[in-house]
């Protein structure tokens, strides 16, 4: 069991490095493809069906997406050159971050320590109190319905600003 | 976005059909089986995305015009909201004030299967928005590199 999902997890990883590093923009996609359906298989795994649902569609979804506004190029591959700057950037502040968020988590108690007490209530009393078999769409939509609300409220602006963005009539 | 082959399209009609039903059982079943309202609504959109793909981009703005799609995008985010503002009448806000019921049955939770329906419309047809947009409006190219026309 843990083997296997090590085993996924790694073959996540030289997924990523394939997608960063190959040259011709259609394989990158497709190995994107295999991080995104690998972490699925892993989310079934570890018994998030509700999960695996969405991330397999998502990433269908992005996959599509991303393929057709790679396919509309002429030119699929790119020529690598690198930009020293940039890379020096990021080295630096993820080493920041690195070094911060090391000083931060040592303070934080170890996983699953502190008693979940919330959790728990709600594992209790879900059936109880909402009626709802699904557990997890009774703490989405009941428990915790403002995290849905900003959620759907995020994606509402967010594809209003891309339609603003992108259309062509009305422009002024 | 042109269509595709003979083999393509007639494969796209009738898969389609069971894609769009299972987008719906997915979104109304929310509370009993894994699933919900953005799983079903995004499966709603890969549906559409799979006409526009297999047709081109002309029958699916023909049935789901721009100002339709729009229509029903706010429909789904004010709904939602209602939902959540109509909590008001019995208590407070997303206060889930309708009845129960039994569990295992598909009208049970209260406002649970109503919120998972006006999220999946608001998710599938905002998706389809997006393709729409990154497929019919011509992508921001910068004045005097108009872009060849649309293929």
């Amino acid at each position: 069991m843990e083997v296997l999902l090590y085993a996924l997890l790694g073959f996540m990883v030289v997924g990523c490095i394939i997608a960063v590093e190959i040259k011709d923009l259609l394989s990158a996609v497709v190995s994107v493809g295999i991080v995104g359906i690998c972490l699925s298989v892993v989310f079934l795994f570890l018994g998030a069906p509700d999960i695996a649902i969405v991330q397999v569609v998502v990433e269908t979804l992005c996959l599509i997406i991303l393929l057709r506004a790679t396919v509309q190029r002429d030119d699929t591959t790119i020529y690598k050159y690198i930009e020293s700057f940039a890379v020096a950037t990021i080295l630096i502040f993820s080493g920041v971050f690195m070094v911060l968020a090391y000083r931060a988590f040592k303070d934080l108690p170890s996983f699953g320590h502190p008693l979940m007490t919330v959790s728990q209530e709600y594992l209790r009393e879900g059936l109880a109190k909402t009626k709802a078999v699904n557990f997890v769409t009774s703490v989405l939509l009941d428990f915790r319905a403002y995290d849905t609300l900003g959620e759907a409220t995020v994606l509402f602006v967010s594809i209003l600003g891309a339609i603003a963005v992108l259309r062509r009539r009305g422009r002024r | 976005m042109k269509g595709m082959s003979l083999i393509v399209r007639t494969i796209a009609r009738v898969v389609t059909t069971f894609i769009i039903l299972y987008s719906a059982y997915i979104v109304v079943y929310g509370h009993i089986t894994p699933g919900g309202g953005f799983p079903g609504g995004v499966i709603l959109a890969l549906g559409i995305m799979l006409l526009m793909l297999a047709f081109g981009k002309d029958l699916p703005l023909r049935k789901l015009p721009e100002g339709r799609a729009s229509v029903l995008d706010c429909l789904g985010a004010l709904g939602f909201w209602a939902i959540a503002l109509l909590g008001f009448t019995a208590g407070y806000f997303f206060l889930n004030f309708l009845g129960k019921g039994e569990p295992f049955r598909l009208v049970s939770a209260g406002t649970m299967p109503l919120s998972n329906i006006f999220i999946g419309i608001k998710v599938g047809v905002s998706l389809f928005a997006v393709l729409t947009a990154l497929s019919v409006y011509r992508r921001f190219y910068p004045p005097g590199e108009e872009p060849p026309e649309e293929d």
